[in-house]
């Protein structure tokens, strides 16, 4: 029974960190409708500057993470006025082969910069070393990171249903003439709502640090993760990105206990399971 | 194909070595993608040596020339050692941070009349490919053997082997599974997991669950060895005393910085730290680090290319720069040297390098940084790999 309860902590904490990594790629891909393989990359661009502004500048651990954010979004606004603005509603194989191509540019620019060893984000006191729950020890930075994807979940919940920005986006998103005709600033929305990806993409590099560790193939190694986990859970749909996560977190963890020498054979099974039945992913909105 | 070879060979043949010539050597190895500083490590190692032994043999002058191949790719590793052999008329090959590239290569030689001294590739059955390979890096059997005896030795009963689920893993796990079983031990369980793993919670739990005492792990050096050392920490596994075995592959020097305070303490067993005390590695560590530019980035392959170069070097002294592959890798059989990761030799059946196998603590330096301490040494290791492989 303890093993259960144990294993269970284990896979919420994993789904937890998908899913902060992920959310910023399902809104790409679900609102602004582009396949943005270049989100690990912003991710981890997040994750050299915090790693960057913890080690060697000595920031403390949350102005390290603030500082990150904000330099993430401000190497991805001339990234989106000059490269993504080109690919808005563009056919599909044109996005992924300019985002592939901006992937390896951050990659070899990454590798040339900071060299191709890992780099950590040191934490502060609070969240190292491990936490006694009663029954088993967790690492107090995955207890960090499950309350940062609660957090991050209702925080997008709430803009994209409840404010007015969210009512814009969706509109934009629909119709982009009808919306920009009632007055909408179709680009600024375009260019917030692309900031807020990448902001949650180095945000959740950061806080995924400890289990994806930040070296220059990170961009590549996880785009898998990261797609499967949008097309799983219905790109656009935050509360499907969090089912499809903790479903896929529980899915790899409970395999990885019993049969490791299965791989992930049965993360992948989920999958193909998962989408024959929910083309459009779990909670995909209809197009 | 032949053709080729052989129009080249004569060409060689005909052109003569009597005056002063150049001889090249061609190095394999991944010096882009994921694997690149290990790449780098080769190339530093190369540098250092020719930094300080000069680039001549006799009145010839030794040309590197460089191939790169980014991940394990036979084939590709296979058509590069051709283009290598024919286009650039290369009398040596060397290089190979990959068993399958190594492997690959070897039935190339004897038509080619050309040695493979590898630098790394760590499967023990390569040296039987071909009687023209020597070896002057290490095997995994031979460097996670002797942690079985350290965990006897530590009044360990009862281990639980989890490597990663590729050829050097399963080779891990069946040296130390063989003489741990030999030294009167028991293995509880063996996990194997995928390359691709990165939360290695419910792994530590089956660890726990297991009732080991102790836990022993091969994984490859690179960013997965992070995750598998902090898991280990943050799961409360050194807190209940099972205790962490490995092979150095886990603390290589290159990873250590990222590691830092979660690896203090880990015991592995390797046959090169970094931090080795003697007269030969300081010299070694202080030209590699001018050659690798930064000092962080150095790690074990560079001592098996430095060896290699060595290696190489007699060869053509050996055979006073005529191109004789079976004449060269006589010339080595049985010779001895200091290296800077202590006394080796190769050893004139296996043409596997013989060396000292040390047990290290990763200990703090006095500046902060942590390093591989060595606590023991294995004297003299051979391979205990080949024995099993027949």
């Amino acid at each position: 029974m303890q093993t259960v309860f144990s294993v269970g902590i284990d896979a919420l904490a994993y789904g937890m960190v998908l899913f902060v990594i992920s959310i910023g790629l399902s809104v790409t891909m679900g609102l602004m409708r582009v396949v943005n393989l270049a989100h690990g990359a912003f991710a981890m661009i997040g994750g050299y500057i915090a790693s960057y502004a913890a080690q060697t500048l000595g920031f403390g651990y949350a102005l390290a993470v603030l500082v990150a954010v904000v330099g993430t979004i401000l190497i991805a606004i001339p990234v989106e006025r000059f490269l993504y603005r080109r690919i808005y509603g563009a056919p599909e194989l044109t996005q992924v082969l300019m985002t592939i191509g901006i992937t390896f540019c951050v990659i070899g620019i990454a590798n040339y910069v900071f060299g191709p060893t890992l780099k950590t984000i040191p934490l502060p006191e609070t969240l190292r070393g491990p936490v006694d729950l009663g029954f088993r020890t967790i690492a107090a930075h995955k207890l960090f990171a499950i309350a940062c994807g609660v957090v991050v979940a209702a925080a997008l919940w709430y803009l994209i249903e409840k404010t007015s920005f969210g009512v814009k986006l969706r509109a934009s998103v629909d119709n982009a003439a009808m919306a920009a005709s009632l007055g909408v600033r179709t680009k600024i929305v375009y260019a917030v709502s692309f900031a807020v990806a990448v902001g949650l993409a180095a945000f959740g590099g950061i806080v995924g640090a400890e289990l994806l560790p930040i070296e220059p193939y990170y961009a590549l190694r996880y785009m898998v993760t990261f797609l499967v986990v949008v097309s799983v859970g219905g790109a656009g749909s935050i509360p499907g990105a969090l089912l499809a996560c903790l479903l896929l977190g529980a899915i790899d963890t409970t395999g990885r206990y019993l049969l490791p020498e299965y791989g992930e054979f049965f993360f992948y099974l989920a999958v193909i399971a998962i989408v024959c039945v929910f083309p459009r992913g779990l909670l995909g909105r209809s197009k | 194909m032949r053709k080729s070879i052989l129009t080249a060979l004569a060409v060689l043949a005909l052109s003569g070595t009597a005056f002063a010539d150049v001889i090249k050597v061609g190095v394999v190895g991944p010096f882009s993608g994921p694997f690149a500083i290990q790449g780098k490590n080769f190339k530093a190692g190369i540098d250092a040596w020719m930094a300080l032994n000069g680039n001549k043999v006799g009145d010839d002058e030794i040309e590197i020339v460089y191939r790169d191949v980014p991940q394990a790719d036979p084939a590709q590793a296979k058509a590069l050692a051709q283009e290598l052999v024919v286009k650039e008329g290369v009398q040596y090959l060397a290089g190979f941070y990959f068993t399958p590239d190594a492997m690959a290569v070897t039935p190339l030689l004897e038509q080619a009349n050309v040695p493979l001294v590898v630098m790394n590739a760590a499967t023990s059955a390569i040296v039987t490919k071909s009687p023209l390979v020597v070896r002057t890096s290490f095997t995994t059997w031979q460097t996670s053997a002797p942690m079985a005896k350290v965990a006897k030795e530590r009044g360990v009963k009862k281990v639980i082997t989890v490597v990663s689920d590729y050829g050097p893993g399963v080779d891990s796990e069946n040296a130390f599974k063989t003489t741990f079983t030999a030294e009167g031990g028991e293995v509880v369980d063996s996990i194997r997991m995928p390359l691709s793993t990165n939360d290695f919670s419910p792994i530590m739990q089956r660890v726990k669950d297991s009732g080991a005492d102790a836990v022993f792990a091969f994984l490859p050096s690179g960013p997965t060895t992070l995750g598998f050392v902090k898991a280990y920490n943050d799961n409360g596994l050194a807190q209940a005393g099972i205790k962490f075995l490995a092979p150095g592959d886990l603390t290589q020097e290159a990873d250590l910085p990222a590691l830092g305070q979660a690896a203090e303490g880990l015991l592995t067993t390797f046959h090169y730290a970094v931090s080795h005390d003697s007269a030969e590695n300081k010299k070694f560590v202080e030209a590699a680090h001018k050659a690798i530019g930064n000092p962080a980035e150095l790690s074990f392959p560079a001592v098996g290319a430095y060896d290699g170069m060595h290696v190489i070097y007699k060869m053509i002294e050996a055979t006073g720069g005529e191109q004789d592959a079976q004449k060269a890798v006589d010339a080595v059989k049985g010779m001895a040297w200091e290296s800077p990761r202590g006394p080796v030799s190769i050893d004139p059946e296996s043409r596997h390098i013989t060396q000292n196998i040390y047990l290290r603590e990763v200990a703090k330096a006095e500046d902060g940084t942590y390093y591989n301490k060595e606590i023991a040494t294995f004297e003299k290791q051979g391979d205990p790999g080949l024995a099993a492989a027949k």
